[in-house]
Parts: structure tokens; C-alpha cells; sequence
């Protein structure tokens, strides 16, 4: 006898419908599963089999087949376990042929008949409310989580449970209530915390409000980890929509803890250097999300730049121009999302102390030229700001005024964000970052004064002429900020102040020897 | 296009006067560009690691100098040195650079155009055949080369090891004068020139003093801090950043409290003032005036 038992299989961060087929027929006992990954195989079979024995069902010396359907899909993991076992329940009459019509099951199961979390359950669940399922059958812990997406959950803890309410002999328990992140206002961190630093917590409320990516510059000790761990502090909440798609990621990646429910607080990764290439983008023979995923509608963070592996720096080109990064694999590519705001730290030079008024750098001209390209032109044009950070000596530190707390700053980012949403409306763009070419100039306007002043700034002060754009869209952001629909000089010369790393780092005399264009 | 190198011999009139009287002068000199056999000329020197106000004294100095027809002397190390014929050949006057080893080799690497520029504007010698490194024990005997084309030698700024001792050393041996920098307590590199002033080196603060020291007339522009020219003067907010901002380099920080405004305000007076022409800013967010 044949039976069907409709599941869901993970690509990428989504969830895509899998048929669980189980034929039991006469012939040598055997027990197959087609469609799954080679390691895979095995151990679903003895885990389906010690299921259903310990819940004191029958696995009939029989013929068994099991198939998951499509074959081109890449299937792992054990979140089949449950509809095979029921599947092969209904194909041996131990369960009834339609108990599980227009359901969708995943779980995984351990050998006394408990049913397990598995990762990806949201996706599974917004898989199921468009695809016009009626209930999904999934495991107690992730009951919650599915909750979320609005499709009808069917908690269960054990096979017995799965059985006895498909079959009707049980009520449902209720899917519970998701239980919800705390709120912002329980955030640990502050931006009040930081004493002094004017200059830099401007600057990281300007990126914040234009989704500009940042980098933060200065030696050891200087405070650029306390600053970058604070930016989420002033990004507005996620939206519904928004943390949705959060949660979604996080839970393919298996970071849901059981019971919870929709993410609320801005994503904050911070790999360490030492991060493989995969570890970052996402990879693996069934790609996985990377970091760059998990920091979707959040904030990546770069902590000591230039010790990034290269290959893995270079990319980040895609994310952080498109919002998104495509993985090749045999079986096709897959789009996975990317959109997060960048923030970058690094010494100013390998000793540490250039620009320290009070050390003195030992780093020579070439050494200094080297330390600074080790990070490409191509991912340092992609970063609007770059931000001294001084290192304090303790007295100053001590007498150094603290700044506006959090909420202050979020409500003004908050309204920089409403303006840019009311500006870009019938675009694509979310952020004045993401301007470029003819959007730019279009949104960008300035009228004679002002564009004269940029070009003659950009040449008297000898910064690159690719800093044009990037000046524009952050003089924009400036503007957003100061309420004002116009662009002025003043917006343009705070803006020129962000543009620390197009400075020639060689005296006049040496610039020429180098053959560095001005 | 490279100028030919020539061989200049102790016997040749050619040969500078100056020089000639030291203890051991070189027999000959490997010489690029113009070479005088008497010329005022007072040698600027001091660390390579230079601190911005040292970088900024050296070079007021050697324009004041190069202005009034004196002839800047030093190593074409980096630093103060550096910035000493920098600032001479943008007043368009004479510098000369002593090498510590051949015409042909440019050491540090990323002074070939400055070195190539000072033997179009003035000149470029050593005592060292074409082909000799610059091994470590070459520049304390190139210092008595610096010292003994001079009148005099202003040592800018060094810590107490500094090369620019050495220099100064073979000075006092040739009987020429020598004059100091004096800078911040809390500066390192002001221990060498503060060492030779409690020696009794001459204190100088500007090429008028140099000038003075050596005996020469003092017939300069005056070289006033720019404030006080008649350049236009910032206004409102601009006013208070540009009184935050002195000789000494100061954070964009320390502006922003000293100034009570906002940091945003500040960061753009800032561009403002440097694109002026009043002040400068330094790598890590510091800025210092601008004088002369």
C-alpha cells in the first residue's frame, strides 16, 4: 500500500514542499529511504524504526519503501523522521488513510517516540500558509515559532500524541503563545555609556541614519568595540515584516531557542577574523546562511579589518551593493538575502599610534602604505564613513561629558528613516547609502555654490575624486538629519570630515615618488 | 631627466671654503646640480620620526632662511629634514642634501622626486662613490659634511639619541654656531634641542633668529601667524572653533568642548577654517594654526 505524507525540505533560507512517499509491499524484508543525503539515510531508518517500536507500533517484516520526492532537491537532516514514521503507519493500516490529508509534518525523532525540534520551522510555516495547507504538525518546542507565521500548529511532543490526535482521539494541545523578545528599552547597552567621543558618536548617528556603512579608525583601547556594540541601541525596532524574515534566517541557521518567538532586537554578528570564507557568506554542500545572512536588516561587525582573510573580504562586494549574495552550487545558484549596514574597526597603522599626539608611530611610509592596502579599494569605496577614534588618557576620560542616551538618538534616526522612506517611495532604494549614479544625482541635487564648493574642497584638500559620491550621499543623510530638503555647505563640509582615509597618509614631498594620484 | 654626476676634488676651486676647514674634510665630493665654493648657508636637522610641530618649525625656518638668500642645508632623511628642503625649494631659494651613501642610490625610497628637485634647485653631494649603500655608520660621518658646509646648525627636534646631536657635536668641533628649537615638556623629541640649550646653544624660534645667531643680516618679509593678515576672518560659530585651535595639535574633540557647540557644527567649521587656509589638520582628527 502507498501513502503520501506532505513535508518541507530547506534551500537556502526558505522552505520548499517535499512528499514523503512510503510503499510497503511483499517481498524481503527491507527498509529503504530514497532522496535523502547518504549519511542521512541510515540514520533516519534506525531512528524511525526504534520510534515506532517504542510507541508500540508495529515496522512489519515487509518491503519498505521510502521515497522523498522531488529527487533534485538536496534533503538532510532528520526533520523527515516523523512524516516517514507516520507515513509508514498509514501505509500499514496502523493509522488512518486520510488522518493526515492537507497537513504538513516535519520533526525529528529520538528512539523513544519524542519528537525533537528541528531548525527552519517559520520558513516551513510560511511555506505552509501560502501554499494553502491546513495544519502543520510540528515539534512542541517549535510550536512557538511557527505560531508566529499564522498557519494552524499542531504542537506535538511524541509520535503516540501525533497519532492519536491525527486519528482524532485527542484534542490538539494549543500552540503556545510566542513568548516575546523584551523589549528595546531592556537593552543592555547604551550609548550614554560612552564618555567623550563626540566627534565619533556623531558620526555613527549619522550612519545609522542613513544606513551608511562605516569605519572606525584608531589604535588599541581607544573604545571603537564599545561604539560599534552600541550602534543597534540607536536603529528603530524591526518591523513586523522585518522580523519575520529575522526570525526566518536565524531559525534555518538553528538559533531559535525552543519557546520563541518572532526576534525583535536589530541582528548584531561579529565573526572573528579567523572566519572562513563560508563561515561569513554561507556555504556548505547545502548552503547554509553565513553571517552576512544572520546580520540581514542588522548590523555586521568587522572587528580588526585588515586581518580578515582576503578572498572572504572580497565577497562582501555583492552584499553590501545589492543586499544580497548568490552561492553557486552544482545544482543551481541560490539567492540568499544580505542586507545589512557594516560596521568596520581597525588600527590606523600596524604599531598603532599614528595620528597619537602624545606616542610616536615607528611605522614607516611603505609599512604604512601596505597595512592600508591590505583592505581593497573596491570594499573601502563601498564604506561612506570613516571615523577617527582617539584613543583618551584616563583624566580625560574621567572629565569627558557623556552624551545622549539611545532613545534621544533613535528618535532621530527614526525620523531621518521616514524621510527617506517618503523620498524613495516608488523606488527600491531604502537608504540614502544605497544612491547611486542616477539616483544620486537626482536625489542629491545642489545647486551652483554648493557643487562648487564640493569640487574645490575634494581638490585644495588633495581627497581622491572618488570621494564625490560618497561625500553627496552622506551630505544628504546630514541634511536628513538637520530637516532640510537642500543640501548647504555646511552639510558638505561635515560630510568632508568622514573622508579620514582619502587623506594622503605621505608628506607632499614623498606623494609623487610613490606615483600617488592626488 | 637626471643630471650627470660630478667629481669635485679637494683641490678644486670649486670646492666649498667652508668645508675646507674642517679637522678631516672629504678629498672628494660626488656632486649633482650647482655646487658654490662660498655661499651663506646654515644647516636645518633633526628626527625622523618628527612630530607635526616639529615638521611645521623646520620648515618655517628654512623658508624664512631660503627667502633671505641663505642656503638650507640638511640629510634628506625623513622628517625634519625633509620638511627643510621641502619648504626651502617652495620658497625658491638653494637647499643642499648630504647623502650618506651613493647619487645613485635614493634613500629613504619615496624622496626620489624631492631629491631629484633639490639637484634642479640647488644641489645634491656625497663624499661616497656611486654604488655605496647607506650602511648605519655613514651618517654620523656625513653630519660633519652638514655641519661643515654651515655657518651654523638648528637642531628642530630629537630625543637624546637622536643623529642631530652628532651633528651638532661636529659643530661646536669646526667652530660653527649651534641653535636649538625649544619645544613642549611634554614632547619627546624636545630633549635633544633642550639638552644643547642648557649647554649653551643659541636659542632660536624663527629664522630671524638664525639669522642673528650667525651673524648675518636680517632683511626678511616678516612671517606673521595668518590671523593677523587680512584674510577673511571666519564669523559666528567659525570664530569660537578657530580660538579652540592653537600651535599645539588639538583634538576635534577638544574643539568641540572648548567651543560649547555641537560636534556636527564643529566638523564643518573645521573644513571651513582648513580649506582658508588657517588650519591644518593631522592624521587621528588633530588640528593646529597655521602660521605663516
Amino acid at each position: 500500500m502507498l501513502a503520501r505524507v506532505q513535508s518541507a525540505a530547506l534551500v537556502g533560507v526558505d522552505a520548499v514542499p517535499v512528499d514523503v512517499e512510503v510503499d510497503v509491499s511483499t517481498g524481503l524484508p527491507a527498509f529503504a529511504i530514497a532522496g535523502l543525503a547518504d549519511r542521512s539515510e541510515q540514520d533516519a531508518k534506525e531512528r524511525v524504526r526504534a520510534a515506532v517500536k517504542n510507541s508500540h507500533r508495529e515496522v512489519p517484516a515487509r518491503r519498505i519503501v521510502v521515497n522523498l520526492a522531488p529527487a533534485d532537491i538536496r534533503k538532510e537532516g532528520a526533520a523527515f523522521d516523523l512524516p516517514i514514521a507516520l507515513g509508514l503507519l498509514v501505509a500499514t493500516g496502523q493509522l488512518r488513510r486520510d488522518a493526515l490529508d492537507g497537513d504538513l509534518v516535519v520533526g525529528e525523532l529520538a528512539l523513544d517516540g519524542r519528537v525533537r525540534p528541528v531548525p527552519g520551522v517559520l520558513a516551513v510555516a510560511l511555506l505552509a500558509r501560502t501554499s494553502g495547507v491546513r495544519r502543520i504538525v510540528v515539534p512542541e518546542g517549535n510550536a512557538a515559532e511557527a505560531n508566529a507565521a499564522g498557519a494552524t500548529v499542531l504542537p506535538v511532543a511524541t509520535l503516540v500524541e501525533a497519532i492519536q490526535v491525527a486519528e482524532g482521539q485527542r484534542p490538539p494541545r494549543p500552540a503556545p503563545a510566542p513568548r516575546e523578545e523584551e523589549d528595546e528599552s531592556a537593552d543592555e547597552v547604551d550609548f550614554a555609556e560612552i564618555k567623550g567621543q563626540a566627534h565619533a558618536r556623531r558620526a555613527l548617528l549619522v550612519a545609522a541614519a542613513g544606513r551608511h556603512h562605516a569605519l572606525l579608525v584608531g589604535p588599541p583601547g581607544s573604545g571603537k568595540t564599545m561604539l560599534a556594540r552600541r550602534l543597534p541601541t540607536i536603529l528603530p525596532p524591526l518591523s513586523t515584516a522585518e522580523a519575520v524574515e529575522v526570525t526566518k534566517i536565524h531559525s534555518v541557521a538553528g538559533l531559535i531557542a525552543p519557546g520563541a518567538g518572532l526576534l525583535r532586537r536589530r541582528p548584531f554578528r561579529a565573526p572573528h577574523h579567523t572566519a572562513s570564507r563560508n563561515a561569513l557568506v554561507g556555504g556548505g554542500p547545502a548552503p547554509h546562511p553565513g553571517e552576512i545572512s544572520l546580520a540581514h536588516h542588522g548590523v555586521l561587525f568587522l572587528d580588526e579589518l585588515p586581518e580578515f582573510h582576503r578572498d572572504a573580504l572580497e565577497v562582501l562586494r555583492q552584499p553590501l551593493e545589492e543586499g544580497t549574495i548568490t552561492i553557486a552550487r552544482v545544482q543551481g545558484t541560490m539567492t540568499l538575502p544580505a542586507r545589512f549596514t557594516l560596521l568596520a574597526a581597525m588600527n590606523p597603522c600596524p604599531c598603532g599610534y599614528h595620528g597619537d599626539p602624545q606616542r610616536v608611530c615607528i611605522c614607516t611610509p611603505p609599512q604604512l602604505d601596505r597595512y592600508r592596502g591590505r583592505i581593497s579599494g573596491p570594499l573601502l569605496d563601498r564604506i561612506d564613513l570613516h571615523v577617527e577614534v582617539p584613543r583618551l588618557d584616563p583624566l580625560t576620560l574621567a572629565a569627558a561629558p557623556s552624551g545622549d542616551e539611545s532613545a534621544v538618538l533613535r528618535a532621530l534616526v527614526a525620523a531621518a528613516w521616514r524621510r527617506q522612506a517618503a523620498r524613495y517611495a516608488r523606488g527600491r532604494i531604502a537608504g540614502n547609502a544605497h544612491l547611486a549614479g542616477r539616483a544620486l544625482r537626482r536625489h542629491c541635487l545642489l545647486d551652483d555654490a554648493a557643487a562648487v564648493f564640493l569640487g574645490e574642497a575634494l581638490t585644495r584638500l588633495h581627497l581622491s575624486a572618488r570621494a564625490y559620491d560618497r561625500v553627496l550621499r552622506v551630505a544628504r543623510t546630514i541634511a536628513d538629519l538637520d530637516d532640510a530638503e537642500r543640501i548647504t555647505a555646511a552639510h558638505i563640509a561635515e560630510a568632508i570630515q568622514y573622508r579620514a582615509l582619502d587623506r594622503p597618509t605621505a608628506p607632499p614631498w614623498s606623494r609623487a615618488a610613490v606615483g600617488r594620484a592626488p | 631627466m637626471t643630471r650627470a654626476v660630478e667629481t669635485v676634488s679637494i683641490a678644486s676651486p670649486l670646492y666649498p671654503e667652508h668645508l675646507r676647514r674642517i679637522h678631516d674634510p672629504p678629498s672628494v665630493l660626488y656632486v649633482r646640480g650647482s655646487l658654490r665654493a662660498a655661499e651663506p648657508a646654515v644647516a636645518v636637522v633633526g628626527s625622523r620620526r618628527a612630530s607635526a610641530t616639529g615638521r611645521a618649525m623646520a620648515g618655517r625656518i628654512a623658508a624664512g632662511l631660503a627667502a633671505s638668500g641663505v642656503t638650507v642645508v640638511s640629510g634628506l632623511a625623513r622628517g625634519i629634514d625633509a620638511a627643510a628642503h621641502h619648504a626651502a625649494l617652495q620658497a625658491g631659494g638653494r637647499t643642499i642634501a648630504v647623502l650618506g651613501c651613493g647619487l645613485d642610490v635614493t634613500y629613504p625610497p619615496e624622496h626620489g622626486a624631492l631629491v631629484a628637485a633639490i639637484a634642479d634647485q640647488g644641489c645634491v653631494l656625497s663624499e661616497f662613490p656611486p654604488g655605496t649603500p647607506p650602511l648605519p655608520y655613514h651618517f654620523p660621518q656625513r653630519n660633519r659634511i652638514i655641519a661643515g658646509l654651515t655657518l651654523g646648525v638648528v637642531v628642530v627636534e630629537g630625543d637624546e639619541h637622536s643623529g642631530a646631536l652628532s651633528t651638532a657635536g661636529h659643530a661646536l668641533d669646526a667652530g660653527r654656531e649651534v641653535m636649538a628649537v625649544p619645544g613642549s615638556v611634554l614632547n619627546p623629541l624636545s630633549r635633544a634641542p633642550h639638552a644643547l640649550l642648557r649647554q649653551g646653544a643659541a636659542l632660536v624660534e624663527s629664522a630671524e633668529d638664525v639669522l642673528v645667531a650667525v651673524g648675518l643680516p636680517v632683511a626678511l618679509p616678516r612671517l606673521v601667524p595668518a590671523a593677523d593678515e587680512n584674510v577673511a576672518m571666519p564669523a559666528g560659530p567659525a570664530t569660537l572653533v578657530w580660538e579652540a585651535v592653537g600651535a599645539e595639535p588639538v583634538h576635534i574633540d577638544e574643539v568641540t568642548l572648548a567651543a560649547g557647540l555641537p560636534a556636527a557644527v564643529v566638523a564643518a567649521a573645521l573644513i571651513d577654517l582648513e580649506l582658508r587656509g588657517l588650519v591644518r589638520q593631522l592624521p587621528g582628527k588633530h588640528f593646529i594654526r597655521v602660521y605663516g
